[in-house]
């Protein structure tokens, strides 16, 4: 079988094409002239620039973290440029969208005008750090749902955003959040009023494209009393040489009765198959709190791609009665090494958590599950579930768990299972047998054993994260 | 159809098959009998193309060609089927759809059209009832949960959605109890025609005595020393292999 893994090495990222756009791009380099020069280029206002400051001399106080299970070489802040936008802005329509950029949403299998038809999916289509076109904005205007730009948000609700920017995941939280914090380029903006339930999945779809550019992406989320929203993130990268710094922050805050469901596919570029060099660092931190009685916060996420991938969705459960999930699949094929999981925070009471995660680990691919659970003093009656399953895929990748739990009220109810298992040459041979290919097989069994989690996103995105799975495994037998 | 000439074969050094010689026509039922150890899985493997095996002499003849430089997955598609003795469970995996990938793998290779979900589910409603297998275990993960003898109904169940013309049953009568052990021949000799071959193996008569094979081998360390009809199968359920043993 080892001719399979060869040739599956041999394949090529299938995303990986560059978008040749004229790139308006600040040279290399952070210093306080830069944050000064990104804020000026938005017009922001003072108060935003004073925040990003105060972030940044945080940061330089800050050390970048080492306890994560990965290994890749040291990044040089100085060399990454911190802002890059497509020249041609504010346009009114599709037509007066540069065509070689729609082009490559076709090649992504993303083209806007399909997306207006299809399913009521709404796009805020996020081209480097620039928003190039938001659809369906009438009607999600009519129900009084925010869903825009960053930094249209900032002008248009400088109050929504003052009040909850850095409220979840605060610039002093970790080192990479507080660089975002410092620099962050754009992102999205979403506020579902009281009583909404919003009208369509909304859709942001983020991309990497010029070369040496940090990509540093914000999203707020606010999901008022009695809401209701699902929010879909899905990314692929181009292929490019050297490592390209993904550090996004992602703040959720579902008030009382709320319901937040964030789901992401992502598939950056994971690096050279062979050497493992050129993919995308994958830093992010994603955090939502339940702050009302009865609120809820589903993270569903299928990581398929990224050289490292460093990312701990997590709930802080505040109210009472409040829901937190988690449910991930992650992949590490190659070279690739993925250390991700959740926190589950539980503070009022009668709270409930559930962890659902499945690692599949192929070529020389890490993959470590990493997650917390903490029962606070008040918890009284918190519940939590966690199954972490692991996969492997011949003989030379890692699987790793570490569960941390951390009890403090003695009424809490904690589960924990796990398990690790190899895919058997006789569930292999069991399906040639029945003249399945071994390629395909390998794909139905893990498809199989994610069926949990894929069952957790919306229709239209579990058919993508399957075909993922499908690319991203294709051969990977041994 | 089959034709095995002086096979000869081991596994990790040690000689497991020491020539045997077989001739399957078509339409024929061939039973080969014997004792645990003495090569019967090795056989079946080695017809069907699982890789640890080292075939050192002979060959194996399949319509014409050489079997043993072919996938297993090839082998397959050109109509080898087995009816596994311990079937796996694939966890996760409906049993509809391991059925549709399969039964489509074989269409595609005979250049027949693909069937959709919804015809293959009215074609595969058919097929369990002569099987009788419920149709709530369609929803299930292939294997997952079944009982011994419902693993073996799949397995038949399997073998009459894919028609292959040469079914190999490996060991399919253990572990089941007599109602399974009727339902399980019953579903097999309806499949039987004049073109369709059968190699079933097996420690016992009871199976046997209702699928009447045209012909009965034993085999004994590696080597089949007595063919026969059903009249053989009958004395070695009578006096036991020792008589044969030299």
């Amino acid at each position: 079988m080892t001719d399979i893994i060869e040739k599956t090495i041999e394949q090529d990222y299938k995303y990986g094409f560059v978008t040749n756009i004229e790139q308006e791009t600040l040279p290399p380099g952070l210093s306080k002239d830069v944050i000064r020069t990104i804020s000026k280029r938005k017009n922001e206002p003072k108060w935003l620039l004073d925040w990003r400051i105060k972030a940044y001399n945080h940061w330089l106080n800050m050390e970048e973290p080492d306890w994560a299970k990965v290994e890749y070489e040291s990044i040089n802040y100085q060399k990454i440029s911190y802002f890059s936008a497509p020249k041609k802005k504010e346009l009114k329509s599709l037509d007066e969208v540069d065509p070689e950029l729609l082009r490559t949403y076709d090649k992504l299998g993303i083209p806007l005008e399909e997306q207006k038809l299809l399913a009521g999916v709404a796009v805020d289509a996020v081209f480097d750090s620039v928003s190039i076109a938001t659809t369906f904005k009438d009607e999600l205007e009519k129900y009084g749902v925010i869903f825009m730009p960053f930094s249209k948000a900032v002008h248009k609700y400088p109050e929504l955003i003052k009040t909850y920017l850095g409220s979840v995941v605060p610039y002093t939280d970790n080192y990479f959040a507080a660089l975002n914090s410092a620099v962050f380029s754009d992102g999205s903006f979403v506020y579902i009023p009281k009583g909404v339930r919003c009208p369509m999945e909304l859709s942001t779809y983020f991309r990497i494209n010029a070369q040496n550019t940090g990509q540093f992406e914000r999203t707020l989320i606010v999901a008022d009393n009695d809401s209701n929203v699902s929010y879909l993130e899905g990314c692929t990268a181009p292929q490019r040489d050297e490592n390209q710094l993904h550090a996004a922050v992602v703040e959720l805050v579902a008030h009382k009765n709320a319901t937040i469901k964030y789901s992401t596919v992502q598939n950056w570029y994971p690096g050279d198959p062979k050497t493992g060099k050129g993919g995308i660092y994958n830093f992010v931190t994603k955090r939502g709190i339940c702050k009302g009685d009865h609120s809820k916060i589903s993270w569903t996420q299928v990581e398929t791609g990224s050289a490292v991938t460093w990312k701990y969705p997590s709930c802080i459960l505040k109210g009472n009665h409040s829901i937190g999930e988690f449910y991930s699949v992650a992949m590490a094929n190659h070279h690739q090494q993925a250390d991700t999981g959740t926190k589950m925070v539980h503070i009022g009471t009668n709270t409930k958590s559930t962890i659902i995660s499945k690692g599949i680990s192929a070529g020389k691919g890490q993959n470590t599950y990493r997650g917390e659970v903490k029962m606070m003093k008040g918890a009284e009656n918190a519940r939590n579930f966690s199954q972490c399953d692991s996969i492997l895929i011949g003989d030379e990748c890692g699987a790793h768990t570490f569960p941390y739990i951390d009890v403090r009220n003695p009424t809490a109810q904690m589960e924990h299972e796990a398990t690790t298992s190899n895919i058997g040459e006789d569930q292999l041979f069991y399906c040639n047998q029945r003249g399945i290919s071994t390629e395909d097989a390998v794909s139905m069994i893990v498809n199989g054993f994610c069926k949990d989690v894929f069952a957790e996103l919306p229709m239209e995105f579990a058919m993508e994260a399957q075909k993922l799975m499908e690319i991203s495994l294709e051969g990977s037998v041994g | 159809m089959l034709n095995i000439k002086s096979l000869k074969a081991s596994i990790d050094g040690k000689p497991i098959l020491k020539g045997i010689n077989l001739n399957i026509k078509p339409g024929e039922m061939h039973a080969i009998m014997g004792l645990n150890g003495s090569g019967k899985s090795t056989l079946a493997n080695i017809i069907t193309g699982r890789d640890c095996y080292d075939v050192s002499d002979g060959d194996v003849i399949y319509k014409g060609d050489s079997l043993l430089e072919k996938s297993p997955e090839t082998r397959a598609l050109e109509g080898i089927f087995m009816s596994f003795q311990y079937p796996v469970v694939i966890p996760g995996v409906n049993l509809t759809y391991f059925l549709k990938a399969a039964l489509n793998a074989h269409r595609k290779h005979r250049g027949e059209e693909e069937l959709d979900a919804m015809r293959f589910l009215k074609f595969i409603r058919e097929k369990i009832k002569q099987v009788e297998i419920d149709e709530k275990y369609l929803k299930r993960a292939v294997n997952e949960g079944f009982s011994g003898g419902e693993k073996k109904r799949n397995e038949i169940l399997q073998m009459i959605t894919l028609e292959p013309s040469l079914s190999i049953l490996d060991e399919t009568d253990s572990g089941l109890d007599i109602d399974a052990l009727k339902i399980v021949a019953n579903g097999v000799n309806q499949y039987r025609n004049k073109d369709n071959s059968f190699l079933v193996i097996t420690h016992y008569q009871r199976l046997l005595n209702y699928l009447k094979p045209d012909f009965v081998h034993v085999l004994i360390d590696g080597v089949i020393v007595k063919s026969g009809d059903m009249t053989l199968a009958h004395k070695l359920e009578e006096k036991g292999y020792g008589w044969l043993e030299s």
